[in-house]
Formats: structure tokens, C-alpha cells, sequence
């Protein structure tokens, strides 16, 4: 097959899903929905794989493929294609999506088989991965934007999946509005890019990219990125857009997996790192980007750590993971951002199945308080889960470990970093290794506080292979990034394939000093000794039932309540933005439509009924005063003339 | 001809439905009459060659000798979409109406078509005084669907809107009439052809108001702005929209208040074209206030229907911005985006008609849950919704990025403002959605043993597919529609400040033949 | 002596007798009530008015004058005519000839 065939039907397929499903959402059980559903992103997985293998065929120098379809919009100067662009940067980014994708899919055939809107569930997850696609495939910026809008929204209809229950659709179309405000400022970045330079295509802007970065506030270049970082901050939960993403737990727990851990929450960081040319021209706006990354990892880390719900937990983890992809991108090391990117959609993807594992094992209890001990009954999950676990921690030799090591080392190695941005991530590294031990503690070790009506069991095999293949994943997925100080100690030297592959996409940092081995040694024992002193903390606080955590919260009952309301970041947007607006709306309303304008139009209108009522007085009927009217007009008449 | 018989046709149809002699088959045959007329503006679609700006299929013939009156009627690729826009909304308000309108249902179509004569004319005819009688005439059949099928305030609601838009219409004869005195002046013979206005050098004095030309500009100008209408000039919308029937309500958000921006961009903008220029500002202003104030306004409404009615006034005023913008990015925009407006604001009109008919209640509190019950209606009104709330791949995406870029290249401090209506456009239209399909289910969707709310039935199936494939053609292939219009929206933008057309000569439009064989390659 | 007081009436006398008429008759139309003297108020003005023609045709020697005159008195018979049947119609059905009562025929 040709490319043009390969990518129509990589693009199609969850399309053609979609229609299926959708068309026939009440005649299709959950086993022939799904399996129509898996085998469609199935297909695009093999499609992706296809095309990745013809990737890696070509010469490094011209290594991408490129397909257009039709031009979808052109006026003037300003020209759209809807064309599609598989490079060394999309082509794993639909590896992950198709892959991780297609896992999902399976998953969720089991756990959503006592649902009634199975096929619909399907169908919105088929147009997820389509969108999704579009979004990485897209070869410029405007077919990107269509499917950044287009996640968004099949986010908004699978949080509120379950609509009749008012806070779940409340949380989705929180999602959206607060993804909106993002994209309006990705809109106006993409507006500034165009005038700039005359075009929107990726490979185009990313060639004309200036060589020489400006370091000037208010040059268009330096805004434009600010305002596509926006635009990540609200499709990637960042700081101050993060807040819709733990609500958006209110889903079902594969598409959490999915949607906002492996896929859709990671796009800010692709398109980052797609336009990297482009950003490091404007190293003011990279340095707002590392700032803002790193604060979210510290904060959303924090939170993560008083957080009962299991799913919560994951959603604050993600975020604060998030922070350290945003904080990669913003040192300049877009390749460990990307990698970053790839081994969280393994672990975490792996943790949220399993969770969803639990949580259907628990009868859709998700407060950990009441869980405990599950590892003697969900031995499969418990396993997986703890792989992750491993993996998220950065255990060393674990995937997680080689992809946050990059990015913390980078953050304290580049010209472009600062040690307190490296300190910023220890800690963050550190609070996420003492949340993810509690959580696994509480979860799966310890006595078991199970209520005593429910009874936990083992997922079927439809759900537990998923979790397997990802926790290999999770383990192995790291070894293709191995840094060189590793690699020098193994045997046969492994290369970092990675950086190799990833190379010619990037640009270089400026400046950047040749590694010093003995201090990335440092660091690196650094980070790994703190974290694993803090999960051994962990463990003991919570593998055991203990005093110690609730004589703390005690001690500190100021911050564990802050921490506890998440910093009442909600309470304030509440108080400070959307009630003024309804205020203002509903006064606007009342005060200047129905009271200001409507007022004046019936003035004008009674003005002239009043008129007209003066007017209707002289026409009494008095004869006698018609006649003297008739006199005085002659009167008038008469001594103009003679005066005149 | 062909421009002629798509304007009067309608007319005979109304003649013909009076005498019609069964009350039974009333309501079929003016849906084959609605489709007859769309299929005959098809037609347009292959006569029309869209590689000149100028006017196609003309018909100019005087009328009344003495004032240089014209009969003269002309095509190009502004009022080309507009046209078949018209024809196609008929025909599906016709079938919408099928159950929403139960008494009188003769003179219904019979005031439906007149409306569709006054607007077709309104967007051909290109005799100042031609234009002002179909502008005018548009007036009286909507009085009559407001005021005679519309709902308990419909008198009030009727003659708000009657006076409000007649007391513009008539600054604009003044207007009129005083730009043919200028032709008699200018060249000795009266004159009140379109094409002999834009030749006029009215006198303008910069930054006085009182030179001719701004008078006249503003005097056009307010006639349209009271029409679009523009904030604040807005009022009779809500009140309008409200009181119409669903029919009503259609037409009058779908077409009529496109004639006010169409005026814009083919009477007042290239007419005055330094007035224009200069009082951009104005227009610009208000246009922005329009898209957040209407926003605004609509977060709060408890009626659906007004709810609706004011996501309208923030989406005219887009339009508005694209046009005084006046780059081709913002008027290709705003032509769009009154394509897309009809079309999307259409659909939520005749949505929300068809759960009135089954509730008659129109108060967003009252419902909930809605999705559990008519989850088609609710597929269909949230495909209606993404279309209005411009999420890509819809039509309203392509009409909206071109306005906000273009507003944004022309001025950027009002674009970063205005892209703001982008996110609240999405606020109060969700707000809704999830008030009306989502939570617990509310009174009027849980006792609903008076009025069964069974999910859509064939016909409201078919009043709804067109629009929703329309919603997607245009917002996937945007090129299919705005190739026929380049060449005309090209010549405005580049001639601004002396805008002229000309008139197609017949032997170059005749060659028909070759050029259909042309476009079967 | 007698001869020497009469003064030979000119132009001017006439006007002033007629002005003089036509003012009592536009008095009389304005302040009285009732309609039947207000008739005969206008039959007054009309005279008067017929007055002033006749004089200036005998001053200026036109004869169009007098003409006129005749169609004045015809028209002020048929107005008379009209006039005095309105009222005495009103009269016969509601006993009064007062002018203000006729505004409620106004409706």
C-alpha cells in the first residue's frame, strides 16, 4: 500500500468506528461494539506500524512522509491543506496513541459491559482517537487545532458519559470551558505565527524560525509562544488551567487512561515539541514554560499526597507529571520531554487500568480508606500495578527512571535551566514518590479495611492483558534512552536510540557545556536516594495501620486542611471570575437591556403617543373653536402679507 | 429571466395556494412549491461563472422614466449564496411547520411566500428604489407571522419589531432619494441604479460629520445596524425571536438578518466608501461589544429561545467586525459566517420548536435529563451547537477563524478582545445543554403524562439531516463554497475607496456549453 | 347748509360698513351658542362680504362683481338650507340647539 492509502486508513478506521457504533449505539452489545471498536483502532495500530517501519527505511536526512488529502481552506495569502505529516515526532506519538489506544479499547470491553450506552461509549472513544490523530498527524497548524478542538470535545462527552448525574456533566463541560480558554489564545499564537511569517505549515515555520533567539518581551515571536503555551496549559492541565483535570475523573476510568494520562493531556508538550524551531527562538517564553512546569509538579504533587480517591490521586499524579514534560520542554530538552511523554502514557495508562481493575473489583468503590490488602485477591493487578509504581517512582532501570532523569539532569545541565528548577523537581520527585507508596500501601498492602459486603475478585483476562503488556512496557520501555553515563558501565554500551532517532527534529540547545559524569552521578544518587527514602517513609507511615499520619495532620492541620481543599484554587476561580460574570451578565441584562434601551425605545414611542394625544385636543368638536382657529390662521395670514 | 422567476415565482405560488380548493393538501403542495423554487435556484449554481466579479444573469430594463428607475436585477458571488440559502431554509420551514402551525395554515404560506419574494429581491435587485420596495416589503408578511401565529405577547412583540426596522428603513429613503438627486445633478438624467450610485463622488470632509457623505453613510448604515441588528440597536431581536413562531423565528435569524449585513457590504460600505473607512471605528466598537455582550446577556436567559436570540446578536456582531475589518480574511469571514449562521441557528431554532410543540414551555429550568429521553433530538441539537459554537470541522469554525483573523490582522487589540466571545459563546451554549439533557431529570421531562416526549419522528428527521450535512460540508470542504464568491469578494476588498461593477455582457455568458463540458473534467 | 353737512359716501365707507358686518357676523359665530344664530351670523358675513363686491364694482365699473354676488347669495341660500335642516333635525330629536351639544357628535 501506498502512503496515501496507509494514512487514509490509519486516519478512517476509528472513523469508520465511530459511525458504527454510533449509528447502531442501541442494537450493539458491549462484546460486538467492542470488538468492532478495538479492531478499528487496531487497524490504525497496524497502519502506524507500517508506516513507522517505512520511517525507519529512509534516509535520516529526508526521513518523513507527507500526504495531502485536499486544501481545506484558502484565502489570500492564507492556504490550509488537509494534509498530514508522519516524521520521526508524529510517528511515535501514533505508535503510543494507536497502541496504548488499542489496549484500552480491549480493556474497556470488560468494564463497561454492564453499561446500557456501551456502543455509544465505544463510538466517542473511536472519535477520540481520530481526533487524536488529526492532532498529531496534522501537518500545520490549523488541522492540528481542529483536532486539539476535537479531543476536547470527545473529552467533554466521555467525562460526562454518565450525564444524568448533574456534577459529572458539570465536570465536562468544565473541561471544555476551561480547554476553550486555551484555545482562544492558541488561536490568537496561530494568528501571530501567520502574520509573522506568511504561512502555518509546521515544516514551513519551523524553517523560517529565526536563527538567533530574541530575548525581548514583547516580540511578536516571544508572545505568539506564550500564547500557544496557553494553549497547553489548557490542554495539559498546566498551572492555571489545571483544575478541570481531577474533575475529569468523573469519566469512566479507561478513558481517564486514555484520554487524560496517556493521550489527549500530553498534546501541549507535542506541540511544543513540534514546534521547537520555533520556541527556542523565543527563550523568554521557554523560561515561562520551564517556571510554570515545574510549580505544577511541586503543586499538583502536594495535593496528590492528602487525596483519598484512587483516581484523584493518579489525576493530581498526572498533572504534576505533566509539569515535568512542560519543564523538560522549557530547558530545551524537548527529546527527554518527548521521552517523558512515552514512558508516563506506559506507567500511568498501566496505573489507571488498574485502577479501574480495583475499582471494578471494589464495586465501583473508589475511596482508598477503604481498600487494603487487595494484593491477596488481585494478584494480577497488584503486580502490574506495582510495575508501575516502580516506574513512576524512577527506580532505577525502570522506565520512569531514565526519562525523569533526563529531564532533571537537563533542567540543572542547560544553559537554559537553573539549579531551582532542578530542586523544584527533586521535590516534586520526592512528594510523587511518597503519594504513589501511600497510594499503593493503602490500596493493595496492609490489613484489609474492604467493607465487609463486598468481595473482591480478580478481572477477567479481557482486562488484565492490557495491564501485563503495558507494565512490560513500563518496565523495558525506558532501556531505548539509556543516558551515556549508563550506558559507558553496561555491557555492549548500549546507544541511546532515542536521542539518536529524535535528533534531527530538534534543535540544539545553545551553549550546552559537555556533561560533566561525576556531577550527573551526584545528581542522579541525589534524587534516587531521596526518593526512595521518601516512599520508605511512606511505607512505614501507611504499610502498617499507624498514628503517625493522623498526629501529623493534627500537628499541621493549617496545611493538611490547604491541601486537603487543594489550595481552594476552585473556591477562588468561583469567587473571582465566574461569579462576577453572572453577575455582570444578569445586571447587563436587567439593567442596560430590559431597563436602559428597552426604556428608551418606549420613551421614543411614548413620546410620540404623547404627541400625538396633544395633537388629538384640538380636534375637540367645539365648533365654535375650529372657527376661531380659522380666524386666528387668517389673522396670521392676513398681517404677514401686509407686513411683509 | 432565470432571476426573475426565482424572485416572482414564489409570489405565483402564494396566488395559487389562495385558490387552492382543498385545505388538506395545502401543506404538501407548498413544500413541492418550496422545492421546486430550490431546485430552480440550483440552477444559478451552473449558470454562474465564477471567475469574473461581475454581474451575471442581468435584467435591467426602466421602469419609470422620469426618476431613472430601473427594474434591474443581477447576480454575483455575494448575493449568490445568500439566494440559495433563502431557497434552501424554505422549504425546510415549511416542513417544520407541518405541526407547529394548526390554524390558517393558507395565509401562513401564503405570508411565507411573500417573505421569500421580499428577501430573494432584497439580495437581487440592484435599483436603489427596486431594493427599498422588496426591503420593505419583507416587513409586512413577518408582521403578520409574528402577530398572527406567534405566541401571548405577540402584538407588542410585532409592532416592536415593525417600528424598529421601519423607522431605519426610512432614514434610508431619505437617503436614497437624496443620491438620486445627486445622479440628476452629476450627469443630468436621474438615476437610481446601483451602479450609477457607486460612480457618485459624494463630498466627504474628513472628521466633520456633518458632510454628506457621512449623513448618508450613517442613514444607510442605521437602517442595516437596526436590521443585523447590532448592539444597541438589539432589542426587538429577543422580543421577535420570542413571540415568532417557529417558522417565524427561522426565517427571520436565518435570512432577514442577513439583508442587514448584505446591505453593508453591497449599498453602504462601497457606496460611501471614505465614510466607511473612516467610521470603521464605530462599527468595530460595537460589533466587539455586540459578540461579549450578547454572550453575556445570553448566559442568563432563563428562555431557551431568547437564549438563542442573543447567541445571535454575539454572532452578528462577528459578522459585523469582518466586514468593517475589510480585509479578504475578514469579509470572506463574514460572508461565511452568514452561510453558517442561517444554517446553525436555524437548526437550534427548529430544535427548540420541536420540543416546544411537545412541552410548550420554553423555560431551560423546567427540563433536565432530556438526553435519557430523545437522545436523537439530543445528538441533532448538540451537532447544531458545535456547529454554533465553531468547534472545528463545522462551518462555524471556518466563518469565525477568518473574522477573528482578519479582525485580529486589522486591528490587533480588537481581535485578542473579541477572541474572548470564543469562549463564551462555548460557556452559555453548554450552560444550556447540560441545564436542558443533563442532571436529574426535571418536571416537565419526568411528568410528562400530558405531553409524551417521544423521541424525533421521521419528518423532524428530515427537516434536520440537510442542515446537519450542510453544517459538516461546509466546514470540511469551505472551498466548494467560497470558490464561487473569490472573485467578487477579491474585487471589493481590492477597489475599496472606488468600488465598481459592471454587467457581464451576454455574449461571454453564453458559451455555456463548453464551459459545462469544461467542468466535467 | 344741509347740502354742505351730506357727505357723498365713497369707497371707503362701504369697506368700513362691511368690514364693521363681517366683524359682528365672525363675533357672533364665535361666542354664541346657539346654532340658529350662528347660522344667521354667516348669513351676515356672507352679506357683508356681498357688500364689498358690489361696491367695488360700482367703483371700478366691473360688472363681475355684482355677478359674483348673486352666486354668493345662492350658495348662502343652499348653506341656509343645509344648515337650518341640520338643526332643526337636531333639535327634533334631542330639544336642543345649544353648539356645544353638537360635539358629541363627534363620536
Amino acid at each position: 500500500m501506498d502512503h496515501q492509502t496507509l494514512v487514509a486508513v490509519l486516519l478512517l478506521a476509528p472513523l469508520v468506528g465511530f459511525f458504527i457504533n454510533g449509528f447502531r449505539y442501541r442494537k450493539h452489545n458491549h462484546l460486538v461494539a467492542g470488538a468492532i471498536a478495538t479492531t478499528m483502532v487496531f487497524i490504525s495500530f497496524v497502519c502506524s506500524i507500517l508506516l513507522f517501519l517505512n520511517l525507519t527505511e529512509m534516509k535520516e536526512e529526508n526521513r518523513r512522509i507527507v500526504v495531502s488529502f485536499f486544501e481545506w481552506l484558502k484565502v489570500g495569502n492564507f492556504k490550509a491543506e488537509f494534509s498530514f505529516v508522519i516524521d520521526q515526532i508524529s510517528g511515535i506519538m501514533i505508535l503510543i496513541i494507536t497502541g496504548i489506544g488499542s489496549l484500552i479499547h480491549l480493556f474497556s470491553i470488560e468494564y463497561m459491559h454492564h453499561d446500557k450506552g456501551v456502543a455509544k461509549y465505544f463510538s466517542y472513544l473511536n472519535l477520540f482517537v481520530f481526533n487524536m490523530l488529526l492532532l498529531v498527524l496534522g501537518s500545520n497548524l490549523l488541522v492540528m487545532f481542529a483536532g486539539w478542538e476535537g479531543v476536547g470535545l470527545c473529552s467533554y462527552l466521555l467525562i460526562g458519559f454518565w450525564f444524568s448525574d448533574e456534577s459529572k456533566a458539570a465536570a465536562g463541560m468544565k473541561a471544555f470551558i476551561t480547554n476553550r480558554i486555551g484555545d482562544a489564545a492558541f488561536l490568537i499564537g496561530m494568528f501571530i505565527l501567520f502574520l509573522q511569517f506568511g504561512t502555518i505549515d509546521f515544516a514551513n515555520l519551523n524553517g523560517l524560525a529565526p536563527s538567533t533567539p530574541t530575548h525581548d518581551w514583547l516580540n511578536p515571536l516571544t508572545i505568539a509562544c506564550l500564547l500557544l503555551f496557553i494553549g497547553a496549559t489548557g490542554k495539559s492541565a498546566q498551572i492555571p488551567l489545571y483544575v478541570w483535570l481531577p474533575d475529569a475523573m468523573a469519566g469512566p476510568t479507561p478513558v481517564s487512561a486514555l484520554i487524560h494520562a496517556a493521550t489527549m493531556v500530553t498534546a501541549g508538550v507535542y506541540m511544543i515539541v513540534r514546534l521547537n524551531p520555533i520556541f527556542m527562538a523565543a527563550p523568554n517564553a521557554l523560561l515561562v514554560v520551564a517556571i510554570v512546569g515545574a510549580a505544577t509538579a511541586v503543586i499538583a504533587a502536594s495535593i496528590g499526597i492528602v487525596q483519598n480517591d484512587i483516581k484523584k490521586v493518579l489525576a493530581y499524579s498526572t498533572v504534576s507529571q505533566l509539569g515535568y514534560m512542560f519543564l523538560g520542554v522549557g530547558v530545551g530538552a524537548f527529546g527527554s520531554a518527548l521521552f517523558h511523554l512515552m514512558t508516563h502514557a506506559f506507567f500511568k495508562a498501566l496505573m489507571f487500568l488498574g485502577s479501574g481493575s480495583v475499582i471494578h473489583a471494589m464495586h465501583e468503590e473508589q475511596d482508598i480508606q477503604k481498600m487494603g490488602g487487595l494484593k491477596k485477591y488481585l494478584p494480577i493487578t497488584h503486580l502490574t500495578f506495582a510495575m508501575g509504581w516502580l516506574a513512576i517512582l524512577g527506580f532505577p532501570g525502570f522506565s520512569g527512571f531514565f526519562s525523569k532523569d533526563e529531564i532533571l539532569w537537563m533542567s540543572y545541565h542547560s544553559p537554559m535551566g537553573h539549579p531551582a528548577l532542578w530542586v523544584a523537581g527533586v521535590l516534586g520527585a520526592v512528594m510523587t514518590a511518597f503519594y504513589m507508596t501511600r497510594l499503593m500501601a493503602l490500596t493493595f498492602w496492609g490489613e484489609s479495611r474492604v467493607p465487609k459486603n463486598i468481595h473482591p475478585h480478580e478481572s477477567p483476562a479481557l482486562m488484565w492483558i492490557p495491564l501485563v503488556v503495558l507494565a512490560i512496557l513500563s518496565v523495558i520501555g525506558g532501556w531505548i534512552g539509556i543516558p551515556h553515563i549508563i550506558s559507558e558501565i553496561l555491557p555492549g554500551h548500549p546507544a541511546n536510540i532515542w536521542e539518536h532517532w529524535l535528533n534531527p527534529m530538534i534543535t540544539k540547545i545553545p551553549g550546552l557545556a559537555a556533561a560533566n559524569p561525576q556531577e550527573e552521578w551526584t545528581l542522579m544518587g541525589v534524587s534516587v536516594t531521596l526518593v526512595l527514602l521518601s516512599s520508605g517513609i511512606a511505607f512505614i507511615f501507611y504499610g502498617k495501620a499507624s498514628e503517625l499520619p493522623s498526629k501529623l495532620s493534627e500537628n499541621f492541620g493549617g496545611l493538611y486542611r490547604l491541601l486537603v481543599d487543594k489550595y481552594r484554587v476552585d473556591e477562588f476561580y468561583e469567587k473571582a471570575l465566574i461569579r462576577p460574570f453572572v453577575w455582570l451578565s444578569e445586571n447587563l441584562w436587567l439593567h442596560v437591556d430590559v431597563s436602559f434601551i428597552d426604556r428608551c425605545t418606549h420613551w421614543c414611542s411614548n413620546f410620540v403617543k404623547g404627541a400625538g394625544a396633544m395633537a388629538r385636543t384640538v380636534q375637540n368638536g367645539n365648533l365654535q373653536q375650529y372657527a376661531m382657529y380659522m380666524a386666528l390662521g387668517l389673522v396670521v395670514i392676513l398681517s404677514y402679507i401686509l407686513m411683509r | 429571466m432565470l432571476l426573475s422567476t426565482i424572485v416572482f415565482l414564489p409570489i405565483v405560488f402564494g396566488l395559487i395556494l389562495l385558490a387552492w380548493p382543498s385545505e388538506r393538501t395545502l401543506r404538501p403542495l407548498a413544500l413541492a412549491f418550496g422545492l421546486l423554487e430550490f431546485i430552480l435556484s440550483l440552477f444559478l449554481l451552473h449558470l454562474y461563472d465564477p471567475s469574473t466579479p461581475k454581474l451575471q444573469l442581468v435584467e435591467n430594463y426602466l421602469w419609470i422614466e422620469r426618476f431613472g428607475i430601473r427594474y434591474f436585477l443581477g447576480i454575483d458571488g455575494i448575493s449568490l449564496w445568500l439566494v440559495l440559502l433563502t431557497n434552501f431554509l424554505m422549504p425546510i420551514t415549511i416542513l417544520a411547520s407541518w405541526k407547529a402551525i394548526e390554524e390558517r395554515v393558507r395565509g401562513f404560506h401564503i405570508a411565507l411566500f411573500v417573505l421569500q419574494t421580499a428577501m430573494l429581491g432584497t439580495f437581487l435587485a440592484l435599483d436603489g428604489v427596486f431594493f427599498y420596495l422588496f426591503w420593505e416589503l419583507s416587513l409586512v408578511p413577518m408582521y403578520f407571522i409574528i402577530g398572527i401565529w406567534g405566541g401571548t405577547r405577540r402584538i407588542y412583540a410585532t409592532v416592536k419589531f415593525f417600528i424598529y426596522t421601519m423607522f431605519g428603513s426610512v432614514l434610508m429613503l431619505v437617503a436614497l432619494i437624496y443620491l438620486m438627486l445627486v445622479t440628476q445633478e452629476v450627469t443630468g438624467q436621474m438615476s437610481s441604479s446601483i451602479l450609477d450610485f457607486y460612480k457618485l463622488d459624494i463630498p466627504f470632509i474628513q472628521g466633520q460629520f456633518l458632510s454628506p457623505q457621512s449623513l448618508m453613510f450613517f442613514a444607510f448604515a442605521l437602517a442595516f445596524a437596526i436590521k443585523v441588528p447590532v448592539f444597541p440597536f438589539h432589542t426587538w431581536l429577543p422580543d421577535a425571536h420570542v413571540e415568532a413562531p417557529t417558522p417565524g423565528s427561522v426565517l427571520l435569524a436565518g435570512v432577514m438578518l442577513k439583508m442587514g449585513t448584505y446591505g453593508f457590504i453591497r449599498w453602504a460600505m462601497p457606496i460611501f466608501p471614505e465614510a466607511a473607512a473612516h467610521y470603521a471605528w464605530v462599527f468595530l466598537f460595537i460589533g466587539a461589544v455586540g459578540i461579549l455582550y450578547g454572550a453575556w446577556v445570553a448566559m442568563v436567559q432563563p428562555d431557551v429561545k431568547k437564549l438563542v436570540a442573543y447567541s445571535s446578536v454575539s454572532h452578528m456582531g462577528y459578522i459585523i467586525l469582518g466586514l468593517f475589518s475589510m480585509n479578504e480574511y475578514g469579509v470572506t469571514g463574514a460572508l461565511y459566517q452568514m452561510l453558517n449562521h442561517g444554517i446553525s441557528t436555524g437548526a437550534l431554532f427548529l430544535l427548540i420548536g420541536m420540543v416546544y410543540e411537545r412541552t410548550h414551555n420554553r423555560v431551560i429550568a423546567k427540563y433536565g435529563g432530556l438526553a435519557g429521553k430523545m437522545p436523537m433530538f439530543a445528538l441533532f441539537f448538540f451537532i447544531a451547537l458545535i456547529s454554533s459554537i465553531a468547534v472545528p470541522l463545522t462551518n462555524g469554525f471556518i466563518g469565525e477563524f477568518l473574522i477573528l483573523l482578519g479582525t485580529f490582522k486589522a486591528y490587533k487589540a480588537v481581535g485578542a478582545i473579541v477572541v474572548l466571545g470564543v469562549i463564551f459563546g462555548a460557556v452559555y451554549m453548554l450552560w444550556m445543554y447540560k441545564r436542558i439533557f443533563f442532571g436529574k431529570p426535571g418536571e416537565l421531562v419526568t411528568h410528562d403524562k400530558d405531553h409524551p416526549l417521544h423521541d424525533l419522528n421521521l419528518r423532524e428527521i428530515l427537516v434536520l439531516v440537510p442542515l446537519t450535512v450542510l453544517i459538516f460540508w461546509m466546514g470540511i470542504f469551505p472551498g466548494s463554497f467560497l470558490r464561487l464568491s473569490e472573485a467578487s469578494l477579491k474585487h471589493f476588498i481590492a477597489n475599496q475607496g472606488n468600488y465598481q461593477l459592471s454587467v457581464l455582457e451576454k455574449e461571454s455568458s453564453y458559451p455555456m456549453a463548453l464551459k459545462e463540458s469544461n467542468y466535467g473534467n | 347748509m344741509l347740502n354742505e353737512a351730506w357727505i357723498e359716501p365713497g369707497l371707503n365707507h362701504y369697506l368700513m360698513l362691511s368690514a364693521i358686518i363681517f366683524s359682528l357676523g365672525l363675533l357672533g359665530v364665535l361666542l354664541r351658542k346657539n346654532a340658529i344664530v350662528m347660522l344667521m351670523s354667516i348669513e351676515l358675513m356672507l352679506n357683508a362680504v356681498n357688500l364689498t363686491f358690489v361696491a367695488f364694482s360700482k367703483y371700478s365699473g366691473n360688472i363681475n362683481g355684482q355677478v359674483m354676488v348673486f352666486f354668493v347669495m345662492t350658495i348662502a341660500a343652499a348653506e341656509a338650507a343645509v344648515g337650518l335642516a341640520i338643526v332643526a333635525s337636531i333639535f327634533k330629536r334631542f330639544k336642543e340647539v345649544n353648539i356645544r351639544f353638537f360635539e358629541h357628535l363627534k363620536g
